[in-house]
């Protein structure tokens, strides 16, 4: 006979549950057959998460006295913090409440409603048992420090840095690159305004960089996290310009004297000139250039100085003394907006990029278009001069695709759309172009509207996958052009469409580094690479980590409006906690039981969360309770049973496989398991 | 205590080896002192006494009974259940009568196949005629009878109630010795026994804690049987790949095995508080095989595990050797039974 009064509720949740369960029978049964279990009450009722429904709980909690609570309704991750309130309500500890899934895990997977019945007695039975043990917890509160760090200075970065400097607190900027702005700051236009992306996000750039609430540390990186929610201590590296910051004022007259000559890789995609120490582009935030070490002429062969000798600054402004420079931040909440790497269209060989001159990828043709870019923004072939008479722009290029990702990288439909348009107006409007796509997706708002202006623009669409780009002619008109064949879906033919230009539009891959990276900051990656959020729908930016958010592209592929909202959602959730200035976490926590541990370690690389630590003096582990998420990794891990899991020890998890077993199929109760 | 003033002790040997009669006598010079403080009232291995003279003793005659062996046929369970009738404190003796030990793992097959290797398939039978062991057997002289064998095997305390449990195959003598004196202690001093229920004559952490190899993060690719490799003598065995059972076995054994290179077989059983040692052992082990990476092919890591599994030989042997009919399986199905 439990010492505990159980109060049992089952919900129809309308006809969700009711229409498979027999509600009123199991409310029935379950006063009757668990009441040597404890049960004093059980009751069904049309929607338990009602106001009404609570009530009733609430009430009997008041007047029979009860001191447990099972509601049998759907998933927890829907309603366990209603009825863990409503019991908070009435005066019980909301963790003595124990749901247990008869909608997600009975009737909507089940379509025989005698055994669907019978399986709820079950599930029902085996959370009476389990909840008798459960144990009143409270919840632990720690203080959050108001300072956010923002890593990734992309526009999902700079949006939620302004954000919550606007706010009135302060953040911590991080950028890898000598600039902010990302890869928008490398576009000429965005769809489907087609305004100048420069023109857009210079503005918040210059707000970034001077705002007297955003600390910004450009051509920094993250080193460490430490700590947990509210209190993250984090090592930045801030990595040697070789330029003092202090005094240079960014008048440019060491880059115009630098005599080495680079090529850009990474703002200008490999298709312009840089010089050795540089700016990435004359809009940089901030404005002060950086010593590239492998090249410069210096470093490596201890002549040249150019740059000091050329330095009007007073102090000189470059110091190839410098070293890279460690600094500790404390913050409260970390917001990872690291954005995405562009697939590398060389991974598919037959489609020529790196072999034929004149296969371009998305980003370059991005450069070549922008008024700043290598050709000034006119659309040239490879060699500079020449002018393409007709162009292909091949959707999908490492999307869509099982052999490279199986994803939809979201913005290349609307991308190539608009290179049709750029290579049209800047190439002229005779100017054939061809766009190989697979489904043309065009889903937000004026999106359509724009694919609608490039189809009347005259561009052609053909509808299939491109099997290979060549430059082998077989057909007569073919000679010295690239010849695109494909499959065109849509009139069942093979075609093979001679141009002078091709246009990859490659599709967005996870950061290559992105999964050490989520395990720095103790967050989880997809299986496609990108940072895993707490709930698809629901819970967007936040992760399964507290205190940590994503944003942008680094939580998968988006587009720029996309991004910024996203942005803005983190700094909103961040905003949040720091005026609650405290953070009540929830309780279910594992923890060591020390005089068991014997220091095995088994359990030591098993915390998603960094929250495990061996004291190497002591040989025994200590679980950081205020890092633990109660994933139960731990748990289930060490071998001694000294970690214990509240809410789910190993006493509680076998008492309700118990109850669970306890009712045999046929509905009699099995009281001792049957020995052979 | 007894009229003659000196306390009654027992030992009786059901289903085992007799490793642990072995183990009380390898208490050495002690084992006088045992003869000075008890009267022998039931010890068949070392002293003649019959079932009959057990039966003919008032209940509660014998003060403490050491029994070891698992419970295999009726006769074991008939025994048990005298024992228990005539002893004031009933100790599970050694890992067969507290979990089922080596004989256990029969649990993992059916009574007949059992019966058929013994007395049918193996080299060494010569038995023409295929005669398998019969309860009852008509004779001339009358009825001849033989105990019962089981289909499971049972551990001593799923048949009786059992006060103590001193765990080991067999208890190291050390151990057997200290609870003797405590026992000694609380017959002729008054002292107090430990609660009733209580594992003793053990430690209460795992054997790693004993273990002097250097402990690091594990991460195992493989798993080596002992013959495959050489252990580095300074470092943890699992590390090396040696299935060692040391962190899921309960200390008191001066981890004896892995020092010397051998890997602990988990003899003296799940720490307190644990339902099932193989189950947790093979969650531990199963949480630090070193394979897949994230962002990788499912089926690729699921074949990377099975790769890795493949490598432990007789995985339920392994880690339910000594725990099988304790665990909370406490037996397999056999042909849907």
């Amino acid at each position: 006979m439990s010492k505990e009064r159980i109060g049992v509720y089952i919900c129809h949740c309308g006809t969700n549950i009711a229409s498979m369960v027999d509600v009123e029978n199991v409310a029935v049964w379950a006063k009757e057959n668990l009441a040597d279990d404890g049960v004093v009450v059980a009751r069904d009722y049309k929607f338990m998460c009602s106001s009404l429904g609570q009530e009733l709980i609430q009430d009997d909690i008041k007047e029979k006295g009860l001191t447990r609570v099972v509601v049998a309704a759907c998933s927890p991750h829907l309603h366990e913090q209603t009825f863990r309130a409503a019991c908070a309500k009435a005066g019980l500890n909301p963790f003595l409440c124990e749901m247990v899934s008869v909608r997600e895990q009975v009737s909507w997977v089940h379509t025989d409603k005698a055994m669907a019945t019978q399986k709820a007695k079950a599930m029902i039975t085996g959370g009476v048992e389990r909840v008798a043990l459960h144990e009143p917890l409270e919840p632990l509160h720690v203080p959050i420090n108001e300072a956010t760090l923002v890593v990734g200075a992309g526009i999902a970065g700079i949006q939620a840095a302004i954000e919550i400097a606007d706010s009135g607190f302060p953040v911590y900027l991080v950028e890898r690159e000598p600039s902010i702005g990302g890869h928008m700051a490398q576009f000429d236009k965005t769809f489907p305004t087609l305004d100048c992306s420069a023109c857009i996000l210079t503005p918040k750039m210059v707000t970034a960089g001077s705002h007297p609430n955003i600390h910004l540390l450009s051509y920094s990186e993250v080193e460490r996290v430490d700590g947990y929610v509210g209190n993250f201590t984090v090592t930045i590296r801030k990595k040697a310009r070789y330029v003092n910051e202090d005094v240079c004022t960014g008048c440019g007259i060491c880059i115009e004297k630098c005599p080495m000559k680079v090529i850009d890789d990474v703002f200008e995609a490999g298709l312009g000139y840089r010089k050795a120490v540089y700016r990435p582009f004359p809009q940089a935030v901030p404005k002060y250039p950086v010593i590239d070490t492998e090249n410069c002429i210096y470093f490596q062969r201890g002549k040249c100085q150019a740059c000091q000798i050329f330095c009007p600054t007073q102090p000189n402004s470059i110091d190839f003394e410098q070293e890279d420079e460690l600094l500790q931040v404390d913050v409260g909440n970390i917001i990872l907006a690291t954005g995405y790497d562009l697939f590398d269209a060389r991974r598919i060989p037959q489609y020529g990029y790196g072999r034929l001159a004149n296969v371009f990828t998305s980003l370059e043709f991005e450069r070549m278009c922008n008024a700043s870019g290598p050709t000034n923004g006119a659309v040239r072939l490879r060699d500079g001069v020449t002018e393409p008479e007709a162009v292909a722009v091949i959707h999908c290029v490492g999307s869509r695709d099982k052999n490279y990702n199986n994803y939809c990288s979201v913005i290349c439909c609307m991308q190539s759309l608009k290179f049709a348009h750029l290579v049209k107006e800047r190439a002229g409007p005779n100017t054939e172009v061809y766009n190989f796509y697979i489904d043309m997706r065009t889903a937000f708002k004026d999106y359509d509207e724009f694919y609608q202006k490039v189809l009347a623009e005259g561009v052609h669409f053909v509808r299939g996958r491109v099997a290979e780009v060549t430059d082998a002619a077989r057909l007569p008109g073919e000679e010295g052009k690239l010849i695109i064949q494909a499959e065109d879906t849509l009139i069942g033919k093979q075609r093979r469409v001679p141009v002078d230009m091709v246009i990859l539009s490659a599709g967005l891959e996870p950061r290559h580094d992105s999964v050490e990276v989520g395990h720095q900051f103790g967050i989880s990656c997809s299986v496609n690479g990108f940072f895993t959020e707490k709930h698809p729908k629901l819970d967007p930016v936040a992760t399964m980590t507290e205190g940590i958010f994503i944003a942008g592209c680094a939580q998968g592929p988006k587009d720029i409006p996309a991004s910024v909202v996203q942005g803005a959602a983190a700094s909103a959730r961040v905003l949040g906690r720091i005026q609650q200035k405290e953070l009540a976490l929830e309780p279910v926590r594992a923890s060591v039981i020390e005089e068991k541990c014997s220091g095995c370690r088994i359990c030591n690389t098993m915390c998603p969360f960094n929250a495990i630590l061996f004291h190497e003096d002591q040989m025994v582990t200590e679980i950081n309770p205020a890092l633990c998420q109660g994933c139960g990794s731990c748990v289930a891990a060490c071998p001694s049973g000294a970690i214990t899991g509240t809410q789910f020890s190993d006493q509680q998890v076998l008492a309700q496989l118990e109850g669970l077993l306890m009712l045999s199929v046929n509905g009699g109760r099995v009281l001792e398991p049957e020995m052979a | 205590m007894s009229d003659k003033g000196k306390p009654k002790l027992a030992m009786y040997w059901a289903s085992g080896c007799g490793g642990c009669e072995i183990a009380v006598l390898n208490i050495q010079e002690n084992i006088l002192v045992v003869d000075e403080v008890f009267d022998i009232a039931f010890f068949p291995c070392i002293a003649d006494f019959k079932v009959k003279d057990v039966k003919g003793y008032p209940d509660g005659y014998i003060d403490l009974c050491l029994f070891n062996g698992a419970i295999r046929n009726s006769e074991n369970e008939e025994m048990a259940q005298l024992l228990r009738q005539k002893s004031k404190v009933m100790v599970a003796f050694g890992s067969c009568a507290y979990e089922g030990c080596i004989p256990g793992l029969s649990n993992l097959t059916s009574k007949e196949a059992t019966l058929h290797t013994v007395y049918l398939d193996n080299p060494t039978i010569d038995n023409p005629e295929g005669i398998l062991p019969q309860p009852f057997y008509d004779a001339p002289e009358g009825t001849l009878e033989i105990p019962v064998f089981y289909h499971t095997i049972k551990s001593l305390d799923q048949v009786v109630d059992v006060d103590y449990t001193i765990p080991g195959c067999p208890p190291e003598p050390h151990q057997i010795w200290t609870v003797l004196q405590a026992v000694v202690a609380a017959l002729l001093e008054g002292a107090d026994l430990p609660p009733a229920g209580s594992i003793i004559g053990a430690g209460n952490v795992a054997v790693c804690q004993e273990c002097t190899l250097k402990k690091d993060v594990k991460k195992i690719e493989r798993f080596y049987r002992p013959y495959e490799v050489i252990p580095d003598r300074e470092v943890c065995l699992l590390e090396q790949g040696l299935m060692c059972m040391g962190p899921a076995t309960l200390s008191g054994c001066g981890a004896l095995c892995p020092i010397v290179g051998m890997g602990c077989r988990g003899c003296y059983g799940p720490l307190d508080g644990v339902e099932d040692q193989g189950a947790k052992m093979l969650t531990a082990i199963a949480s630090i095989l070193g394979v897949g990476k994230p962002g990788e092919d499912e089926a690729e890591i699921e074949r990377q595990l099975d790769a890795v599994m493949d490598t432990i030989v007789d995985p339920a042997g392994t880690f339910y050797r000594f725990s099988m009919a304790h665990s909370l399986l406490r037996r397999a199905k056999v042909n849907g039974r």
